[in-house]
């Protein structure tokens, strides 16, 4: 009986699942944040108001008004406009700095995860050396190595982030190796990439998603300390630890300059752990 | 006219733990499946029938260490490599499990997962792939099989699973199924119900098959010929009516003593007493030494034969004809 409608339940799946994600405040919330941060990232030169380099030399560090909403800075460069076009390298650092860490961890992962043995010893022993150090440290050891950057920021944060995919993923792949249907996939005569990556990984994989939502803003965090640090995105770029490194010696006169930048930080952030959060509770499996 | 054997393993032997202090799961076991025959491989639990199964398909997990024989068509699967042994799993020898509620992936619908195996073993294309998907869901009796081909496996019962995974256990058209338990998890009701379509597919298909089960009357209802298990060994083997109809072994006479069976009400059921040995106390004689209401102290130490008696029946007991007066005394009693 039921198969005769069930066929028509098969495109609201989707449906029925976006349905459940905006009836949630915290996803609503994190995913307008995030939308509206991709929008400044990617059309910048259309929503500042102002040139962010642009130098006027007749409005130094004048604090939030009608015209310059966050103020401007000690080269009466318009505020506002530079933490706008701070957001489209502080969106390219959230993504590119944990992307890249993703695939090879996740690829790592699934695979000492599945077979097991020598090299799960000789990974295990690798996540280790590399957990040992505080990773700001030693992303900033990397980083002094290759020199400052934002490319070699992202080889630095990825030379360390990946072991964190890779074990979050080896642990989530050991546990449906043990389910009956990776046992039936040999037992079928499938090859062993085709039960990692087609069968197993697809079952393992929500919790790194979830996961990822976090470290993206974490690798804003990170970004922005190296920024701040002189070791990321290098000045006049406008970069929000940048931005803020920058009005460190004026918080007693022009506060502005570092609080706004911060502010972009925080909310940016925000939206990230909220939508993360919230898609942790939509993909965990409910009880059946 | 007999027919051909597909299938002859010979001194099946699997080990596990360190080389020199195995742990012995199957031990000696021999026995050949023929075209078109469905071979019932009987025991409790831990009597090392499951392992026996995977060994043949070399997946013994965690790192079993299989010797012996395992002689497919002329081939010796035992001494294949993983690869060669790839293409012979799923495509020539297919097997189901006990479990249907997890041995099909959830995030993939039915459709996908039939075809998976037809990817893996076979030249169709994608729509024949598909047509051959709802041919094989309608064979295993799944109603409206064309619209189910996008369902989840969440969205089908536990019975109707089975079938599913039948379905794909013969998408390639194997020569031999291997049926881990396969009803165990199931209503009785169900169970009947897979029972019949197996053993009807099996016959129409010409397909040999092994069917593991720990129940007696399954093996009665189903199984051309029975072999018993017993502490990974052999007791008993021969057509399913002479074992059923006139058991030699006294493990396969306590197993069918302890079955309901033409008994007035509030009978109490025979049982065997304690339990089976651990793998790593096992005796150096008879297995079921500890057990057997006739065993005497040569059972312990010395260990009986699978020896050959009429009508193709093989037995493995020293003291045949103590269990024969002791099995009918006790019904004599009744």
């Amino acid at each position: 009986m039921s198969a005769v409608t069930l066929p028509a339940a098969r495109p609201s799946r989707l449906k029925a699942f976006l349905a459940r994600a905006f009836a949630k405040p915290a996803f609503v919330t994190g995913f307008a944040i995030l939308v509206l941060s991709l929008a400044l990232a990617l059309f910048p030169g259309v929503l500042a108001p102002y040139d962010p380099l642009a130098f006027d030399l007749d409005a130094i560090q004048q604090g939030p008004s009608l015209a310059h909403l966050f103020g401007t800075d000690n080269f009466g460069r318009d505020m506002l406009s530079r933490v706008i076009w701070a957001y489209s390298v502080d969106m390219q650092m959230a993504f590119f700095a944990t992307v890249f860490a993703l695939l090879i961890g996740v690829t790592t992962g699934a695979i000492v995860g599945y077979y097991g043995g020598i090299a799960d010893m000789i990974f295990g022993r690798c996540v280790d050396a590399i957990i040992t150090f505080p990773f700001l440290v030693l992303v900033i050891a990397i980083v002094a190595v290759l020199g400052p950057g934002l490319v070699n920021m992202y080889v630095a944060i990825t030379a360390v982030n990946w072991v964190y995919y890779a074990r979050l993923t080896r642990a989530e792949i050991m546990a449906q190796k043990a389910n009956d249907y990776a046992a039936a996939g040999r037992v079928l005569g499938y090859s062993d990439t085709r039960i990692i990556f087609r069968h197993l990984l697809p079952n393992a994989i929500s919790p790194v998603i979830v996961y990822w939502m976090t470290d993206m803003a974490l690798a804003i965090l990170l970004g922005s300390s190296l920024g701040y640090l002189g070791l990321g995105a290098q000045p006049p770029a406008a970069e929000w630890g940048v931005l803020i490194a920058e009005g460190r010696n004026f918080l007693m006169t022009a506060w502005w300059m570092s609080l706004t930048p911060g502010i972009a930080i925080v909310v940016t952030g925000l939206g990230f752990s909220l939508l993360g959060d919230a898609l942790a509770d939509l993909l965990r499996p409910k009880g059946r | 006219m007999e027919k051909p054997v597909v299938l002859a393993v010979r001194d099946l032997r699997t080990e596990f733990g360190p080389a020199a202090h195995p742990l012995v799961a199957v031990d000696g076991v021999s026995f050949e499946v023929r075209e078109g025959e469905i071979l019932g491989l009987v025991g409790e639990s831990g009597s090392g029938k499951s392992i026996t199964l995977r060994s043949i398909l070399g997946i013994v997990q965690p790192r079993g260490r299989v010797f012996g024989q395992i002689l497919w068509k002329g081939r010796d699967l035992a001494a294949l490599d993983e690869t060669r042994l790839r293409a012979v799993r799923g495509r020539e020898i297919a097997m189901i499990f006990q479990e249907p509620m997890s041995s099909l992936n959830p995030l993939l619908t039915v459709g996908l997962q039939i075809e998976e195996n037809l990817l893996a073993h076979t030249d169709l294309d994608a729509r024949a792939r598909k047509a051959r998907a709802v041919e094989l869901l309608d064979m295993v009796g799944i109603p409206a099989a064309r619209s189910r081909l996008g369902d989840y496996p969440h969205e089908f019962s536990g019975g109707m699973r089975q079938r599913v995974m039948i379905a794909i256990a013969l998408a390639s058209n194997p020569r031999l199924l291997l049926a881990d338990e396969p009803t165990t998890a199931l209503d009785v009701t169900i169970q009947d119900q897979i029972l019949r379509l197996i053993q009807s597919l099996a016959e129409e298909l010409g397909m040999a098959m092994i069917l593991v089960t720990h129940d007696m009357a399954v093996v009665a209802e189903t199984c051309d010929r029975v072999a018993v298990m017993y502490g990974g060994r052999l007791c008993e083997t021969g057509e399913t009516a002479a074992v059923i109809g006139d058991a030699r072994h006294p493990y396969t006479l306590g197993l069918l003593r302890s079955i309901p069976r033409d008994v007035p009400p509030r009978t109490p059921l025979y049982s065997i007493p304690g339990a089976p040995p651990a793998l790593s106390a096992m005796p150096a004689g008879c297995a079921f030494t500890a057990r057997c209401p006739v065993a005497g102290s040569d059972c312990r130490d010395a260990r009986p034969p699978l020896a050959a008696l009429s009508g193709g029946r093989h037995v493995a007991c020293h003291r045949l004809p103590e269990a024969a007066a002791f099995f009918s005394a006790r019904e004599a009693a009744r």
